[in-house]
């Protein structure tokens, strides 16, 4: 076997280490080591995807001496590989981009303790979107809810602390709805572990009389990641939650943790249940309503908040209404959509949440619209970044957003049938409703005021992270093809 | 005037002395004053009407909210059970369910050289979950430490002066209770042991490193509570603990690593597994109980600590004052 195939194990192995080493170290050390250890990743990750295109198909990797149905496994295809690639650069951003204001937010004493929770979450993120064994999974489901939970806390505001035990209980209840469901799969099949456990599923799913509790198990999974992602009506824990958070916390919990629940759902549909089974439940087309639902709800609050963290955090609840749409769209172009706009929105919703409080920094510190007014003047690098990640939101061409809009179209062109017209007609308000405050943004923030001292450039420390994220942005914007064709022929490779 | 009866209306504890002062002006006609008192008491009573009737709302909101939750849970009940119901029987209609089960009950003693079948599932066979799990702990350790440690923010926030005045309080100090203490003497070094003997035998019996973790926490924090945080500060620092946990969590994570990649890469890797039933048995699985009884005792008296006054072990925050 080749060596590199081992490069998820060390990953997740050197993160889960690298917790309890941050817990030793001084803050500032924590700090170093954070940034070094993450670009080391990025660096094994890449090489990892380079060989994983360069041989065209999936391996598993067993975990232990004992194979498939009795041993843990990972599993390494495209979609696991870009998607790590991907949740990886944005950790990065965050962690990089956030250092200044987690010196500001956090007291000296607990720096270290944040960025050893800062590795447990990578682990935990890596080996979700590796993993081919269902339990493995909550097990780091459970450990990117409590580390959320801790990025979240350690600001102590009360407000945040108020948002944190919000969070907490919300996704606590996730986690054991999705327990019951894997137990309940467990008990029809007697395995843990995806390809065997497919496999029976697809035997059981031949008898009518099983398939209600198949529906049921396989529902209770949907409702409980669906409430720890925040689709609609579970996303009010949201605007709290990273309205308040510090920027590098905020950034990841939108743009990574919620995506990872939901690549986690897609994963179990594809290689726990299997396409052909799912397709026969009625999940799908309650996905898409609470989706569609969660994209008007979601701008609809956008418009009326006053402050402007809340507002990204309300449009945060529109886009994982698009992504659920995409899987209750279904067929090929709707979960290539779906994946698509995962990385589209990890990308411009950490770059949103970085730079607000940057804007905030040149108004008095205050989040609120009638104190931001001209601040893109005040800080123009702020301001440039803001501008492009604000119309990629909107869905203006070249850029992401603009791509997955598209494609979301073209999904519900080929799905046909009842669901068109109401997807269109989403799409539609939704854009104007995105185009309506995000645009009234900007305007506000390039309107003149009597404040006019203008703050020098931004060091390294914001600059690299966004040109990062840009860069990210723009090219998943201009070869929104290729990327579709690697995702669409990653699915093949999953199902 | 208005202004006056306006700032009356706000802060309304000092109002009759407001009122009574608003009487001694001498330039405001009798007829006046009365007027505005008639004024002033119809508001007063239409602000408390307004609030009784937000009251009633709020009730009326919170009967409904209270309806449609016990509604909804019944509903879930009901679908839960319905579920349960119809799942197929275990093992008897689908053979391919026992597949799993029946190679770790019958080949779980040669395959891994442990007596107790569970130690041997979730630290040989499933280890990565475990491994997993092991960090929850720690993760959960981090999450409370965030929370409840006394830092400069808290402090200035009075957290700590709540904590001495807490402190000299005797009827909070167990430690001053002789029964207490009497007791201590006799069970912390039993449940001390016991714990050892748990972990130890993980790999023979029920037990292991969770179970004998959790017990040798609860003794530390029986000798804790008996003989003062002062005494167990001198055992167990917060440089001592986090060296404890980090050495069993980095020892965990790369001994099973090394598992994990002379397994999948089709290596040797020279573990023995001993005699089953003799002590030193069962390959890594004696060392990892181990480990993990270490990080559970810590984490549990680390949460002990934390809740209790806001700190693990005595360093600057407490000791400095």
């Amino acid at each position: 076997m080749e060596f590199i195939r081992n490069i998820p194990l060390f990953a997740i192995i050197v993160s889960l280490f690298s917790g309890p080493l941050c817990f030793l170290l001084e803050g500032k050390a924590a700090k170093r080591y954070t940034f070094c250890l993450e670009l080391f990743l990025i660096a094994g990750f890449t090489a990892l995807f380079v060989y994983i295109l360069k041989t065209g198909e999936a391996f598993t990797y067993v975990m232990g001496e004992f194979p498939a149905p009795w041993g843990n496994e990972i599993r390494a295809g495209i979609l696991e590989g870009v998607m790590a690639l991907l949740f990886l650069l944005v950790l990065f951003c965050s962690v990089y981009g956030g250092s200044s204001f987690v010196e500001q937010d956090i007291d000296e004493s607990k720096v270290h303790l944040y960025y050893a929770l800062i590795h447990l979450m990578t682990a935990a993120l890596l080996s979700i979107l590796f993993t081919n064994d269902l339990f493995t999974g909550y097990v780091f489901v459970e450990i990117l809810t409590l580390t959320s939970c801790g990025i979240l806390i350690v600001r102590e505001l009360g407000r945040t602390t108020l948002a944190a035990v919000r969070y907490m209980i919300l996704n606590l209840l996730g986690s054991g709805l999705f327990l019951l469901g894997v137990v309940l799969l467990y008990t029809m099949t007697g395995h843990l572990l995806m390809v065997p456990m497919q496999q029976v599923i697809l035997e059981l799913s031949a008898d009518p009389a099983a398939m209600p509790t198949l529906t049921m198990a396989v529902g209770i999974i949907t409702i409980g990641l669906s409430i720890k992602s925040g689709l609609f009506p579970f996303h009010f824990w949201m605007p709290d939650t990273y309205g308040y958070a510090t920027p590098a916390s905020a950034s990841i919990l939108s743009s990574l943790v919620s995506k990872a629940y939901i690549f986690l759902l897609f994963k179990i549909y594809c290689r726990v249940i299997g396409i052909s089974v799912f397709e026969r439940m009625p999940i799908r087309s309650i996905l898409l309503v609470l989706g569609i639902g969660g994209i008007i709800a979601g701008s609809v609050s956008a418009i009326r908040s006053d402050h402007i963290n809340r507002m990204t955090a309300f449009s945060s609840a529109a886009q994982i209404g698009y992504i659920y749409m995409g899987l209750g769209l279904g067929g090929m172009a709707g979960y290539s959509a779906a994946l698509f706009h995962i990385m589209v929105h990890a990308v411009t919703k950490s770059q949103l949440f970085l730079t607000t409080p940057r804007l905030a920094e040149v108004s008095g510190g205050s989040l609120l619209f009638k104190e931001l007014q001209g601040s893109g003047r005040r800080d123009r690098d702020a301001g440039v970044f803001f501008t492009i990640a604000a119309l990629s939101m909107v869905g203006i061409p070249i850029l992401a957003g603009f791509s997955s809009k598209l494609q979301f179209g073209l999904a519900a062109v080929n799905a046909g049938g009842k669901a068109l017209i109401p997807v269109m007609l989403a799409l539609a308000v939704s854009s104007m409703l995105n185009a309506l405050y995000f645009i009234r943004t900007i305007i506000r923030i390039y309107t003149a005021d009597e404040r006019t001292e203008v703050r020098p450039h931004h060091g390294p420390d914001y600059l690299i992270p966004m040109l990062l994220l840009t860069a990210c942005n723009l090219f998943l914007g201009l070869f929104s093809r290729g990327v579709t064709e690697l995702i669409r022929t990653g699915i093949f490779l999953f199902g | 005037m208005s202004d006056k009866l306006q700032r009356i209306l706000e802060g309304d504890v000092e109002l009759l002395e407001n009122v009574s002062d608003a009487a001694e002006v001498p330039d405001s006609p009798r007829e006046e004053l009365k007027q505005q008192r008639k004024e002033f008491v119809s508001r007063v009573y239409q602000r408390s009407e307004m609030e009784r009737i937000a009251r009633a709302e709020k009730k009326s909101f919170l009967l409904l909210y209270r309806m449609v939750a016990v509604v909804s849970c019944l509903l879930l009940i009901g679908v839960l059970l319905f579920t349960v119901a119809n799942i197929p029987r275990y093992g008897e209609e689908n053979p391919r369910t026992l597949e799993v089960v029946r190679r770790y009950v019958e080949q779980g003693l040669q395959e891994t050289g442990a007596l107790n079948i569970v130690s041997g599932m979730i630290l040989d066979y499933r280890a990565f979950d475990t491994l997993g799990e092991s960090h929850v702990l720690f993760t959960a350790l981090l999450c409370v430490m965030t929370l409840l440690l006394l830092d400069k923010k808290t402090i200035r926030g009075g957290a700590l002066d709540d904590y001495h005045r807490v402190r000299q309080d005797t009827y909070f100090d167990l430690s001053k209770d002789a029964v207490i203490r009497l007791l201590g003497t006799v069970l912390v070094p039993s449940i001390l042991l016991f714990g050892v003997y748990v972990i130890l035998n993980g790999q023979n019996g029920p037990g292991g490193g969770f179970s004998g973790g959790a017990i040798i926490g609860a003794g530390f924090i029986l000798f804790a509570t008996a003989f003062g945080f002062e005494q167990a500060d001198r055992v167990l620092s917060r440089k001592v603990l986090s060296r404890i946990v980090f050495c069993s969590l980095a020892f965990y994570s790369f001994a099973k690593g090394y598992v994990f990649f002379t397994g999948a890469n089709g290596l040797e890797n020279h573990i023995p597994k001993g005699t089953p039933g003799a002590i030193l048995s069962g390959g890594l699985i004696l060392p990892l109980d181990i480990a993990v009884g270490l990080v559970v005792a810590c984490t549990m008296y680390g949460f002990y600590s934390l809740f209790k006054r806001g700190n693990i072990g005595g360093d600057r925050t407490s000791s400095g004052q």
